[in-house]
């Protein structure tokens, strides 16, 4: 029942929002999510969705159309990427705060400046405290999955959060891949009717959206916030379960390859992922035992998974596509550290690497497992945040 | 009014219930106090037309006074007031306590 798709990311991702069909989608384009949206708006203009489609004036708008449409009451979506996603930065907090389960792919691209239209992570990996659930993807099958499944993560109703799905700009955002994709109906009926807890336009029970919260709410607003992310971990995992019912395809917060015997462990989100694994393979056939711990969901974080998974362990590298300025270690990697504390002497070692879409060869990966040789010997290093493809 | 605990609250700082902005006192927030004159008043009404958090009093067509609990001092009724001398004034909070 399955159908074989040659897709780009972005054509993953509109496929995807063209069979869930939102009530409203509010876009502006961006490189390198504009293809997504000419996809999505080609599937308006054919008539193969209802969604309302509101062009709008910049990212700021886009996203408070989508606050709009979803206070409303309306299933709404949008998307960007960088300093797109930069120009939102307002609303994307209202969103999250109002609790609107709004669904936005971001196609990751480094923020200006310099001004650069290549893969980072620094775009939403600053969004990372602004109470959206996060899941990164590693290539366009993932990317069609993530999407569909963020519409019931964001809509499950101890949760009502939205959710960024996020994939790397131009490495899977323009890049055909083959995946499988699920049926009109079946996708129609999986994710269902959107039956929204409060709605602007129901005039039976009037209400107030984003009145005036000071020093005698706000706090106890941010609590249920945290809550709400806390909620989160179970309904990722419940939906991922769900839709490997669906489709055979399983997921979770995070995914373990070749891990369970593995010394040597690298730690990555996105595209880099796949990159990993495949030199994992070649190591494993000349005897190393290495392995990958993917991060697919950053927001809520997997603290407690992480730690258990990395328990046999010796060396860990963390591969992190941002910076984070003046902080020790990337942010995927102070997390990781954090998880980590108190846990068994592991050596853990941070790699920035691919800024601005810097290129990431196999040859890279495999100077890492080989850093963890040493490491897993020596323990952590005093230059324990690394450059990796720099130029020094 | 006891203060509710979040688990106690809707969601998303949503309000469920209409109308009840009555029950929250904005009047603290005031720097300038209308102070109105009843003498020279002629209950022409503008400053209860005009009066974006309806604290203008009236009762029988007749401005009777002004909610102190709601009233943010604006100043709006005093620059729409047309009598000359205006029968309302805006007057600092300080200087009106220490009176």
């Amino acid at each position: 029942m399955g159908r074989r798709l040659i897709l780009t990311g972005n054509d993953a991702a509109a496929e995807a929002m063209r069979q869930i069909d939102p009530d409203v989608v509010a876009a502006f384009p961006i490189t390198p999510q504009t293809e997504l949206m000419h996809k999505f708006a080609e599937h308006v203009a054919d008539g193969d969705v209802k969604a309302e489609f509101v062009l709008v004036e910049s990212e700021h708008s886009a996203m408070s159309a989508t606050v709009g449409a979803a206070a409303a009451g309306a299933r709404a979506m949008t998307a960007t990427s960088a300093n797109g996603l930069a120009l939102m930065w307002e609303i994307v907090y209202i969103a999250a705060s109002y609790r609107l389960p709004i669904v936005m792919p971001v196609v990751n691209r480094a923020l200006s400046g310099p001004i650069n239209i290549h893969c980072d992570h620094s775009d939403t990996m600053g969004c990372r405290d602004t109470g959206w659930i996060q899941l990164y993807s590693e290539n366009a099958q993932e990317v069609y999955d993530n999407v569909i499944q963020a519409v019931r993560i964001a809509e499950t109703p101890d949760v009502l959060l939205p959710v960024m799905v996020t994939f790397d700009g131009f490495i899977l955002s323009h890049t055909a891949e083959v995946l499988d994709g699920l049926e009109d109906n079946v996708v129609k009926k999986w994710v269902g009717e959107y039956k929204p807890k409060y709605s602007l336009l129901d005039t039976d029970q009037p209400m107030t959206f984003g009145p005036l919260d000071l020093q005698d709410y706000y706090f106890e607003h941010k609590r249920q916030q945290v809550e709400a992310m806390r909620n989160a971990r179970a309904a990722v995992k419940e939906v991922g379960k769900l839709f490997d019912e669906l489709s055979g395809r399983s997921y979770d917060m995070l995914e373990a390859y070749r891990l369970d015997d593995a010394e040597l462990v690298i730690m990555a989100l996105g595209s880099t992922a796949g990159t990993t694994k495949v030199v994992i393979d070649e190591l494993r056939a000349e005897g190393t035992a290495a392995g990958l711990l993917k991060i697919r969901c950053f927001r809520p974080f997997p603290e407690l998974e992480i730690a258990e998974s990395l328990k046999n362990a010796k060396a860990v590298a963390v591969l992190d596509r941002s910076v984070s300025f003046g902080a020790p270690g990337g942010p995927v990697h102070k997390e990781i550290r954090a998880a980590l504390f108190g846990s068994s002497g592991v050596g853990l070692v941070n790699y920035i690497y691919g800024l601005g879409g810097r290129d990431v060869s196999m040859d890279h990966i495999r100077s890492v497992f080989k850093d963890l040789e040493t490491i897993a010997v020596k323990g952590t290093p005093t230059d324990n945040i690394r450059f990796l493809g720099l130029r020094e | 009014m006891r203060e509710k605990a979040w688990t106690e609250i809707p969601i998303g700082g949503a309000i469920e219930e209409a109308g009840n902005a009555e029950t929250y006192e904005t009047g603290s927030w005031r720097t300038y106090r209308p102070i109105w004159n009843e003498e020279t008043c002629i209950h022409c009404l503008r400053c209860w037309v005009a009066c974006p958090d309806s604290s203008i009093l009236v009762a029988e067509a007749k401005m009777t006074g002004i909610d102190y609990e709601h009233c943010k001092g604006c100043g709006i009724c005093a620059f729409e007031c047309p009598v000359d001398p205006k029968s309302i004034e805006m007057k600092l909070e300080t200087d009106v306590d220490k009176s």
